[in-house]
Order: C-alpha cells, then sequence, then structure tokens
C-alpha cells in the first residue's frame, strides 16, 4: 500500500510539474473571415484577464478602453461614425485569450485593443495576423509581441523598460552597486532583466547580485535580500510586479535592510494593495508611463471620470488603453477609413497611418510609432514621497 | 555568519510548511485520503482572519478563534457532503478527485467573494525576534512563534491519540476500519472529528503563513499546500513526528539549494531530493511499513 501510495506520489508530482509547465497550446479553430458589418459603428474589442490573477490589469484595459469610447461618441464620434465597445475575459491564459478573439470576431469586431498581456498577446497575434486584423495591446510589452506588421503597442517594449532604467541609473548617478531580483519563470521579468544586465555593463555600472525567483518560489525572498545585503548593493532593482514587491519590501525591512529600491511598470500599483503599509514604498523609484496623481489637466479629468463609472482609481493599464483608442480614432481620422470597410482594408489603413499620427496622450504629450509597431515617448520616472508618485 | 542566516531562513520557512503538513498527515493517516482540498482551507482560514481584523477591527485572539470554528465547520461539511458519499466507492481515486475539484471551488468562491487584488495582511506576531551578534544573525519573531506552535500542535495530537477515547477510536479506525466498527466506533464520527481537528490546524497554520509572507490571494494556499504535501510525503506521511521533520528538512533544502546551488532549480532539487527518498524509503523518514492483511 505504501509503495503504491510512493508511485502515485511521484507520479502526481510529475503531472502537476507537467501541468504548470504547459502554457499555450493549440488554436482553437478560428472561424471564417467576417468582413465589414452593418456600416455606422466601428466595432472595438478588447481582451483581458477580467478575473483571476492578473484581474486589477484586464480591468483597467477594458474599463479604459470603454471611457474613451464613450468620450469619443460623446463629442460626435469619428468622421461620423461611432464607436461600439465590447470586453472579453481571458484569465490570463493564452488558449482562453485566443477564444476571447474568436468570440469577438463573431461579434464584428473590427478593431482590437488588446490582449493585455504579453503571452496572451503573443498567442492572439498569430490569429490576428492570419485575419489581418489591427491589433494595438496596451500593455503587451514582450518584444514578440509586434513581431507582425499588423500589431502596435502603446508602451515600451520590456527591453527597452531595462535599457531605459539602467541609462536613468548611470545619468542620475543614484547607488553605487546594484543588485537585482527578477522573476524568470515570467518572460515580462527576465526580458527587462537581461537588457538592463546589458546595459548595465555598457555603462560600468557594477552588478553585484542578479538573483531569480519563480512563480512556484514567490513568497520567500530572504535568500535573494540576503545575498544582496551580503554584496553591499545600495540599490536593487526589481522589474518585476507589484504583488511580490510588496513582500520583497516587508521582508526588507525586518531584515534591516535599507537599499533604494527601483522598479518598472510592473511596480506601478503597489500602493493600492489593500492594507499594505505605504511607509515601506518610501522612496522607492518607479519608471512607469501614467501617474493618477500628476496634476495635469487630462489626467486631472480623466482620473475623475473613471473614478465616477468604474469607482477605482485608474492605473497605467487604464491610460494605456485609453490612448491606445485615441490613437485608432486619429489614424482613422487620417485615412478616412469608414466601417463599411472590410477588416482587412481597415488594417491595412490603420497600419499605414499608425507611423504618421502623433498624439497628446496620458502617457505622454507626444506618442508617435515606428512602422515596426513600437511607441517613441519619453520614459517618466516617479519617485514614491509621503505615499504618493512624485515626478521625477 | 552568513550560512546561519541562511539555515535560519530555511528553519523559518520551513516551520510554515511543517505546520500545513501536520493538517495533512492528520487527515491521511486516518481518513487514508489525501485531502488536496487542504492548502485552500488554509486560504479561506487566512481570508476570515484578515476580514474580521482589518475589516471588522477584532482583536487577533478572537479573529483567530473564528477563523478555527469557521474552518472546523469547513471541512466538516465538505467531509460530510464531497467525501463521505465517496468513502465506499470502488476506486480511491474517486475522493481523490473529489478534493482536487473542493480545491478550485474553494478557490474560486474566494475569487468571487474577495476579488483577485493581492491584499496585505496585518502580522497577528508583532516580535520582531531575537537579533545577535551585533545584528548579525537575525531571528524573526515569527518564526520562533511558528516553530513553538508547530512542538505545540505536534504534542497536543500525540496527547489526544494517545491519551483520549476519540484519539484511540481514530487509530482503531487507521488500522482497520471493519474491525473498528466491529468494536463499536462510529467510523464516520471519528473521520468527521479528524476533519475537524485538521482544518481548525489549517486555520492556524493560514494565520501564521500569512504572518511571516504577508499578502492575501486566493491561490496562496495551493503552492506550499503541495509542498506540504510533499513535506508529509517525506517525513513519512500519517506520521505526525514526521510531518514536522519534513517540513522543517524541506524548508532548509530549499533555501541552501537556493543559495549554494541555484535560485531557479531549487523546486526542481526540493522534488528530486523527494524522488530519491521514495525510492530508497518509500514509506518516507519515519513512516512504518504497514504489512497488508490477505
Amino acid at each position: 500500500m505504501k509503495k503504491k501510495l510512493a508511485v502515485s506520489v511521484v507520479a502526481l508530482m510529475t503531472s502537476v510539474l507537467m501541468l504548470a509547465g504547459c502554457g499555450g497550446g493549440a488554436s482553437g479553430g478560428s472561424s471564417q473571415g467576417s468582413g465589414g458589418t452593418a456600416g455606422g459603428v466601428f466595432k472595438i474589442g478588447a481582451i483581458g484577464p477580467m478575473t483571476g490573477d492578473g484581474a486589477a490589469y484586464g480591468m483597467a484595459v477594458v474599463n479604459g478602453s470603454k471611457l474613451a469610447v464613450d468620450e469619443i461618441n460623446a463629442a460626435g464620434g469619428v468622421n461620423g461614425f461611432t464607436f461600439e465597445h465590447k470586453g472579453e475575459d481571458d484569465e490570463l491564459n493564452n488558449e482562453k485569450s485566443m477564444n476571447a478573439y474568436n468570440t469577438l470576431k463573431d461579434w464584428g469586431m473590427q478593431v482590437l485593443v488588446g490582449p493585455t498581456t504579453s503571452g496572451c498577446c503573443i498567442a492572439v497575434s498569430d490569429l490576428a495576423h492570419e485575419d489581418s486584423m489591427f491589433l494595438l495591446t496596451p500593455s503587451g510589452t514582450a518584444l514578440d509581441c509586434v513581431k507582425y506588421d499588423n500589431v502596435f503597442r502603446v508602451c515600451f517594449s520590456d527591453p527597452a523598460q531595462g535599457t531605459a532604467s539602467a541609462k536613468y541609473l548611470a545619468e542620475k548617478g543614484i547607488g553605487s552597486k546594484y543588485a537585482v531580483i527578477y522573476d524568470s519563470s515570467d518572460p515580462y521579468s527576465s526580458g527587462i532583466y537581461e537588457s538592463f544586465n546589458a546595459e548595465a555593463s555598457a555603462q560600468g555600472l557594477t552588478i553585484v547580485s542578479a538573483e531569480a525567483f519563480t512563480s512556484d518560489s514567490n513568497k520567500d525572498f530572504s535568500v535573494q535580500l540576503q545575498k544582496a545585503k551580503d554584496g553591499g548593493a545600495d540599490l536593487v532593482f526589481l522589474p518585476i510586479y507589484y504583488n511580490q514587491a510588496a513582500l520583497i519590501l516587508k521582508q526588507a525591512a525586518d531584515m534591516n535592510y535599507q537599499p533604494v529600491f527601483f522598479g518598472c511598470d510592473g511596480m506601478d500599483g503597489i500602493l493600492t494593495v489593500e492594507n499594505f503599509d505605504t511607509s515601506l514604498a518610501e522612496g522607492l523609484i518607479l519608471m512607469t508611463p501614467f501617474s493618477a496623481d500628476a496634476t495635469d489637466e487630462r489626467t486631472v479629468n480623466f482620473v475623475k471620470k473613471y473614478q465616477e463609472q468604474f469607482g477605482e482609481v485608474p492605473n497605467q493599464f487604464a491610460a494605456d488603453a485609453y490612448d491606445g483608442v485615441y490613437a485608432i480614432k486619429e489614424a482613422i481620422e487620417k485615412k478616412n477609413l469608414t466601417p463599411d470597410m472590410s477588416t482587412e482594408d481597415i488594417c491595412k489603413g490603420l497600419m499605414e497611418a499608425f507611423p504618421e499620427i502623433t498624439i497628446n496622450g496620458l502617457t505622454s504629450s507626444a506618442l508617435s510609432w515606428d512602422a515596426s509597431g513600437e511607441p517613441n515617448k519619453e520614459p517618466r520616472i516617479f519617485a514614491i514621497e509621503g505615499g504618493k508618485y512624485v515626478v521625477q | 555568519m552568513s550560512f546561519l542566516n541562511y539555515l535560519i531562513n530555511g528553519l523559518s520557512l520551513g516551520s510554515v510548511y511543517a505546520i500545513i503538513a501536520l493538517g495533512y498527515t492528520m487527515v491521511y493517516g486516518i481518513a487514508k485520503m489525501l485531502n488536496f482540498a487542504h492548502g485552500d482551507i488554509i486560504m479561506v482560514g487566512s481570508y476570515i482572519v484578515y476580514s474580521a481584523m482589518s475589516m471588522a477591527g477584532m482583536h487577533p485572539a478572537i479573529a483567530i478563534l473564528i477563523a478555527m470554528v469557521g474552518c472546523m465547520v469547513l471541512g466538516v461539511v465538505t467531509e460530510r457532503v464531497a467525501y463521505r458519499p465517496l468513502r465506499g466507492a470502488s476506486s480511491s481515486l474517486a475522493v481523490l478527485i473529489t478534493a482536487i475539484g473542493v480545491s478550485y471551488l474553494l478557490q474560486n468562491i474566494a475569487l468571487l467573494v474577495f476579488g483577485a487584488d493581492t491584499k496585505a495582511f496585518t502580522s497577528v506576531i508583532n516580535w520582531k525576534g531575537i537579533t545577535l551578534f551585533d545584528g548579525e544573525l537575525q531571528i524573526r519573531g515569527t518564526t520562533i512563534i511558528t516553530i513553538a506552535v508547530g512542538l505545540l500542535v505536534l504534542f497536543g495530537l500525540q496527547a489526544f491519540i494517545h491519551r483520549t477515547k476519540s484519539g484511540q477510536a481514530m487509530l482503531a479506525v487507521a488500522q482497520d476500519r471493519g474491525a473498528a466498527t466491529l468494536c463499536g466506533i462510529d467510523v464516520n464520527k471519528t473521520i468527521a472529528i479528524t476533519f475537524a481537528i485538521g482544518s481548525s490546524l489549517a486555520a492556524v497554520a493560514g494565520v501564521l503563513f500569512c504572518s511571516t509572507y504577508p499578502t492575501i490571494t486566493p491561490y496562496i494556499g495551493s503552492m506550499p499546500g503541495i509542498k506540504a504535501f510533499v513535506a508529509a510525503v517525506f517525513g513519512g506521511i500519517g506520521s505526525i513526528p514526521g510531518a514536522m521533520i519534513g517540513g522543517l528538512t524541506l524548508g532548509v533544502i530549499e533555501i541552501l539549494s537556493r543559495t549554494y546551488i541555484s535560485s531557479q532549480l531549487s523546486e526542481a532539487i526540493v522534488f528530486a531530493i523527494l524522488i530519491v527518498v521514495l525510492l530508497v524509503k518509500p514509506t518516507g523518514l519515519l513512516g512504518k511499513r504497514v504489512m497488508e492483511k490477505v
């Protein structure tokens, strides 16, 4: 009996590991290309995790794009047409994201704002490429997200973030010895780490320790912090999401280790963790395209409307999606596209228009694009002072 | 000195595994079923404490008490509704699969009720711990208290099982259900008591886990649940001291391999060691080989 148990335990563990290992999968059968639907409205779809681990991101993308669509419609639409908006949940799962894409296509989607996360975006971009559907991801940061010519993004790519971070640190002379803690199981985190590492050595920065963790061991950071402390690092670079960062800040405080922490856009949200002791985040520096605390008129209006409609303070994902919809509007106007055109023609028009437009958005006052799909904009750096983001 | 620090970090992680493993091993030892939902009962317990403390502003002690009672009820109800009807089923796989189902059910209910956002847990242990050698070596309060509670639970359970009537009934049920029934022991009631105790221990484990790693999401139970299960098997599933030793050893192995071998391979090393231990000693460190009667 016991022997049998032992064998079954081994078998079970293997299957658990295997389950954990497989992310993507075969594509769901895509339906026939539905061309332009009833004239009069442009149908914009949005995809993101609205439940589950990344719900805060997906909800923000769906709500942010919805808000922009409502505003544009209220202000008279685009070229006399209006937008119709529909959000679908992908639960942070590649296959479900593909299903969400197919659902939206059956609904008659002509332009997609999404998917929200890199993995899902890469999976869906294959389908969108086959269908010649224009895809603008607000927040898919992995390099491969925009490998097709019909895919553009609003956010910086991972390498761009890592490079910009190292440049900024070298320029401002913040810190003398650096440590990195990153999630090797996450392409976002390891992507930033690699480009940061390359740029740091080019800039002559000293990295004393670079320690990884994985999604299966993202609770205990004592080893990574101890190594950073033993190496004498006075700046710890955290290209990770805020959920883990909250734990890292707490554990560092517990061991009386007080370096400067520096994060990227995944760090945005740290102050919104319910019940979190925000004094732990004091002095933290992060590079993120948007802050709800900024005082320019556009941001103030956006934050106010968003809060009225959805009862939450918007994060950068909402701002990225919001800017994305306005960029699509600008591009449609530029090329005089109409909803009765086929999806392929709309896609072609938008692909031509995007490298030509520049919009004044929430995430940058001059947001423009390369033909490769990458955005051109200045990185924005904030520091947390007194529980608020302060522009650096 | 840094080796000592890593060792203590390992004990800190291991103490959390150990206290979760105690609940696993107890239910397995007596009811002979793997309760894969154990990790999620821990999650529910943590949410109850979080709600009671942060939302209702209750004293931690009362909050823990409520969580223990809540989890106890939850454990007994799942046993009654999901596991008991399948106990007579021809294949023991049926109960195992049901347990996995219950695990997902609990996660999704928590997702509906509390949402997916990470919430920060206010530690119930405010003691900073002991600092030795001018701050070179630090033992956190949570670690000391988790180990202390673990030992307390260990001796408490041993005393309960060996000194009380219900405990003796549990041993009898564990040994031979049919014979226990013949002796007049109510098997269903005994197993229900086992679940009640195991689940309220899960609440305590949840509080200690969240005090050490103070964030809560609906998924916090799953990975520690699997690790604790490994710890229980490692120490010899069914053996209560084995769970404690297994948990502590697993934590130390994990941290040391993360420190000295690779921070990315620590999981693989932990599972590889488990496989080796099971190959050499299929019953685990302290497990007893029970001869099956024909």
